[in-house]
């Protein structure tokens, strides 16, 4: 076994499991990157095409107030999020987290269902009083309603 | 006053680090012992300062002095005295200070027990640790200043985030620094032996306990971290592939590798350009983690302070301290010869393997946490890039390193037999195959992912169980010679033990916890039953219930199996007044066979309220692997071969060979 040979087996090795590598990352990337969306964004998407009802999603924008409802079984929630230009109905069954309240930003991670309601598998709220998510407040800003800053503190 | 005095402290800690980065590093390249000498007493000195500085902080949040805006804004007169001192680095600026005392803590303990390093190797690892004082003391100084102060004073301060105020998290953030900092030990040794040009064995017993030390470290923080968000957050979950968890755990991967690729060094002489790369690249993705937690790139639920301003500074810091220790490392590395040639299969082979999936792994969790952010920066699109991604990633390329783990330490150096080593585990393949069958039999109708799992992570323990029983010769020497031998193995081979079997558990309560968990959601009233895969939780009732600086609603669960009351769980729903916020506190019961875990939701009327239950088998498997691990890695630290700077130069090169001998087994 000389130098150079070891060395041929070193880069052959690393070559093989990197390239498994780059071939698991594209075909990760290719299935499960949840690309977000604002209300807004999203109603011009599904007036182009509606979605898949298996492609994930995130949706971001403020618990609309008055908005927030329980279905019989109690433990499904529904709500809207909005951008203040257009409405998303969310159901969500599940507990809420402990940040989550009307009128506060929220972001959501599901799927649209046929009846154009987004089932959401996970809700995220803030995480204290002054922080609002990145994309919320991003997307609040496109749609001209957001002045302050995305953290306060 | 004494505000003030910390502040000062900072500024002169400032000024003696910029000496200690110049002028011992000088001084060696001059031979000058004078200039040389100095990089000792410059570093007890900062020390000394940046502690004043810290003491200061603490003293300010311990007596609740509000006219520090820090204190005011993150601590509160009514929280308990722990919060009030983990509060210290529960926020930006005071965890910046804790990251800089446990730097220069450990380049006081180098000044102090590395007598036995050469003078001017000395001096060199001292200036390198210098410039990464520099750089935090000025971050510190000039975007992040803890000691500011508030006018007009205000009664009492908004409070710590009451998802800190817990036992578990006080202390994630010291462990997590203490392992990040840790790092930057090795990295101080890589780039002071670069600028020697000159890479031994020695060095890599200098750098071994460091390293060592880091990730026992690191492996805890990031234990605590998870088991925090396993019982706080309240939904179950310990780990979300969330970037700022990624943070911690890729210096982890690349922390492990580098532990690994040391071994090589020290023994065998080799593999010394990749070593010294990946000390570098493990410290850049320590700096990496504290970039992304503290400059507010991320949406994350870890980001409590974020500020961009920061964040251009600390990546502009990342840029030079990466740009620069490759630089020279592209200048140097060429010249370093690599010494003892090996066979592919061979101890060394099996190590080489190791590091090239755990680098792979890290480069993979790597791009799955920057490429949102490169792609929001770019293009302005969203998108998240969540467990599923990981899992089909990492997972594939962790396989082969965790099954290839158990066979590792069977293989002699140099050249190796694998039939032989693979024999030599008998029992353990016997023990694999049988644990294949009876999870087949008793779980057939579970997820089938659940069965080559568990068998993983038996094949793991029994192998390192039977690696070590093979070293002890048992039942194959009288037991009186297994004893002795028992007594003079050296304490390194039982870390290795320890830490893969640990590893073992690891897998096998993830594996458990997430094929069989059971989940139930529903609304109850008081009196109502619910079956929870074997066990019977009865609602009893919900009151309010005050405690020192929240209020909060205390449900009450008769949980009882077969007919058996076993035990009463009562989690709750605090809320807080100081900052106002909502907080779930889950009931947790550990026994033997795993979790109970029970959380109370909202009322939804007529004394009805939310509830949800899991059963989570063998999920407390993967902290206390994880322990195991920490044991391991803290055996093989109290080798003597591994004290902190154990070994001088001169005796370094008769004695790896022998070592590796009686490492091998013979």
């Amino acid at each position: 076994m000389t130098r150079k040979r070891r060395r041929l087996y070193i880069v052959g090795g690393f070559m093989l499991i990197f390239a498994s590598a780059a071939a698991l990352v594209l075909m990760a990337f290719e299935e499960n990157i949840v690309f977000f969306y604002s209300p807004t964004d999203l109603a011009q998407q599904m007036a182009k095409q509606p979605m898949p009802p298996n492609r994930r999603l995130r949706i971001g924008g403020l618990v609309e107030e008055g908005s927030l409802g329980r279905e019989k079984d109690g433990v499904t929630i529904t709500f809207r999020v909005t951008d203040t230009v257009e409405v998303i109905p969310v159901r969500f069954r599940g507990l809420l987290p402990d940040l989550f309240r009307e009128g506060q930003g929220i972001v959501a991670e599901g799927s649209m269902a046929a009846d154009g309601i987004f089932v959401a598998s996970e809700v995220l709220a803030k995480h204290d009083e002054t922080y609002m998510p990145k994309e919320v407040a991003d997307a609040l800003k496109e749609a001209g309603q957001w002045q302050g800053k995305v953290n306060e503190q | 006053m004494i505000a003030e005095l910390g502040h000062f402290a900072l500024v002169l800690a400032l000024s003696v680090a910029l000496v200690q980065a110049t002028i011992p590093l000088l001084g060696a390249w001059r031979g000058d012992p004078g200039w040389i000498g100095l990089a000792r007493p410059a570093a007890l000195v900062q020390c000394l300062l940046v502690s004043i500085a810290f003491g200061a902080l603490m003293h300010a949040y311990v007596t609740s002095d509000f006219s520090v805006l820090n204190v005011a804004t993150n601590s509160h007169s009514a929280k308990p005295l722990l919060y009030k001192i983990s509060g210290v680095w529960g926020n930006h600026e005071g965890s910046l200070l804790l990251w800089l005392l446990i730097l220069v803590l450990f380049g006081a303990a180098v000044a102090l027990f590395g007598g036995n390093l050469p003078a001017p190797f000395r001096a060199r690892v001292l200036s390198v640790q210098a410039m990464i004082a520099i750089g935090f003391l000025a971050f510190v100084l000039f975007t992040s200043n803890p000691f500011e102060r508030l006018f007009p004073v205000p009664l009492d301060g908004r409070g710590l985030n009451p998802l800190l105020q817990d036992p578990g998290l006080a202390f994630h953030p010291p462990f997590l620094y203490l392992g990040y900092v840790g790092f930057s030990m090795a990295f101080s040794f890589a780039v002071a032996a670069l600028i020697e040009g000159r890479v031994d064995a020695a060095w890599a017993r200098w750098v071994r306990p460091w390293t060592l030390a880091a990730w026992c470290f690191l492996t805890m923080g990031i234990a605590l971290g998870s088991w925090w968000a396993y019982y706080e957050l309240g939904w179950g979950g310990w780990w979300f592939w969330d970037p700022v968890e990624n943070a911690s755990f890729m210096p982890w991967l690349a922390g492990t590798a580098l532990l690994h690729s040391s071994i090589v060094v020290e023994k065998r002489d080799s593999l010394k350009n990749w070593t010294v790369l990946l000390a570098i690249v493990t410290f850049s993705l320590s700096l990496l983690g504290t970039f992304l937690v503290r400059s507010g790139v991320l949406t994350s639920v870890h980001a409590f302070a974020t500020d961009p301003a920061r964040g251009v500074f600390i990546l502009g810091f990342l840029i030079v301290v990466i740009a620069g220790s490759l630089t020279l490392y592209a200048i140097r590395a060429p010249a370093m010869k690599g010494g003892g040639l090996f066979a592919p299969v061979s101890r060394e082979g099996g190590l080489v393997l190791n590091n090239l999936l755990l680098s792979t792994a890290c480069a993979t969790v790597l791009l799955g946490t920057l490429y949102p952010l490169f792609l929001d920066a770019v293009t302005g699109e969203k998108i998240t890039v969540g467990p599923p991604y990981f899992n089909a990633t990492f997972g594939p390329l962790m396989l082969p390193a965790l099954i290839a783990m158990a066979v590792g330490p069977m293989l002699r150096w140099k050249r190796a037999d694998l039939g032989g080593a693979v024999q030599r585990l008998k029992f353990a393949i016997a023990a694999t195959v049988a644990a294949l069958f009876l999870t087949l039999v008793l779980a057939y109708d579970g997820p089938w992912l659940a069965i080559p799992g568990i068998a993983l992570g038996v094949w793991m323990i029994a192998a390192a169980l039977e690696e070590a029983a093979y070293r002890l010769r048992l039942f194959r020497v009288p037991v009186g010679e297994s004893l002795r031998r028992l007594v003079r193995s050296p304490r390194s081979a039982w870390g290795t033990t320890f830490a893969h079997a640990g590893a073992g558990m690891v897998i096998i309560g993830i594996v458990a916890s997430s094929s069989w968990q059971v989940e139930k959601l529903q609304v109850m009233r008081p009196g109502e039953e619910v079956a929870v895969g074997g066990y019977s939780f009865k609602f009893i009732g919900a009151r309010p219930f005050k405690g020192p600086n929240y209020n909060a609603v205390r449900g009450a669960f008769q949980v009882s199996r077969n007919g058996v009351d076993i035990t009463l769980m009562e989690p709750e729903s605090r809320e807080y007044q100081d900052p106002p916020m909502e907080t779930t506190e889950a009931a947790i019961r550990t026994g033997w066979g795993g979790d109970l875990y029970a959380v109370i939701g909202d009322p939804t009327g007529d004394g009805v309220w939310s509830t949800r239950f899991y059963n989570k088998p063998m999920i407390h498997w993967i902290w206390m692997g994880a322990l195991v691990m920490v044991f391991g890695g803290m055996v093989s630290l109290s080798d003597r071969r591994h004290r902190v700077g154990a070994p001088s130069r001169r005796k370094a090169g008769a004695k790896p060979l022998k070592v590796a001998q009686s490492m091998a087994g013979k």
